[in-house]
């Protein structure tokens, strides 16, 4: 005996009158169908169920509100409302903040980390060690003044009053401190570069 | 000869949804009832 194939308008007919079998069959019936169709657009298992269950209790809803009216076309109903719930989906995922460096814009061109790497911290402090060196190579007076200015950021009026000489012999000191270390950075070819 | 590295054909994958989906809903289904009031429309899950 041929079993008789029951048409989905039917089916949906018989659930909506509240034949509850009518749903298994519909929803075994067009599972792998729709099931395949929200995974092709999500590439993601648990995704892809979470959509196909809120696919059909919209379906479920949508029946028993006695909302259905497009008789005959059920499974394409049903995969556009997976469709939209795929776009839904989407849509949320985009609201999300995600790092996009595809543009022409780079994030990197106006953020950079400010503190050294070890390579530039170790320079850093040969460079530092060096110029203490060379500090130490000039007269007392140049140096003072020096150490005052650079070090301890007072004003040359400050140093002029701490050393008791005139605002400008405390500037011809600093000049000739400066003078002096090039002159020592020269003849010993230091690289002071950071 | 030339050997041949033919694209293996990937596993095909069961597409299906789990059976507990499937159970949920048809659960879901029994459970939920819309009563009409005066035009209104409301669900309610019975358990």
């Amino acid at each position: 005996m041929k079993k008789k194939l029951i048409q989905d308008a039917e089916l949906v007919s018989n659930y909506i009158n509240g034949d509850e079998a009518a749903l298994s069959v519909l929803v075994h019936r067009h599972k792998q169908k729709i099931y395949s169709f929200i995974y092709s657009k999500v590439y993601d298992r648990d995704i892809t169920e979470d959509i196909f269950q809120d696919t059909f209790i919209k379906v479920i809803k949508t029946l028993k509100r006695g909302k259905y009216n497009e008789e005959g076309k059920f499974l394409p109903w049903v995969m556009r409302i997976a469709h939209n719930l795929v776009i839904d989906h989407f849509r949320k995922n985009n609201r999300m903040p995600k790092f996009d460096n595809s543009g022409e814009f780079s994030i990197f061109s106006v953020l950079k980390d400010s503190s050294l790497n070890a390579e530039k911290s170790i320079i850093k402090e040969q460079v530092e060690s060096d110029v203490r060196r060379i500090i130490e190579e000039l007269p007392e007076d140049q140096k003072n003044v020096l150490m005052m200015r650079i070090y301890q950021d007072m004003s040359f009026k400050e140093i002029s009053e701490r050393t008791g000489v005139s605002i400008n012999t405390a500037l011809g000191r600093m000049r000739y401190a400066l003078i002096n270390m090039r002159k020592v950075i020269e003849q010993n070819n230091i690289v002071l570069t950071n | 000869m030339a050997k041949i590295y033919s694209q293996k054909t990937p596993k095909t994958i069961d597409l299906q949804p789990k059976d507990e989906t499937i159970s949920f809903l048809l659960n879901y289904s029994k459970a939920l009832s819309v009563i009409n009031y005066n035009k209104l429309k409301f669900e309610a899950l019975l358990n």
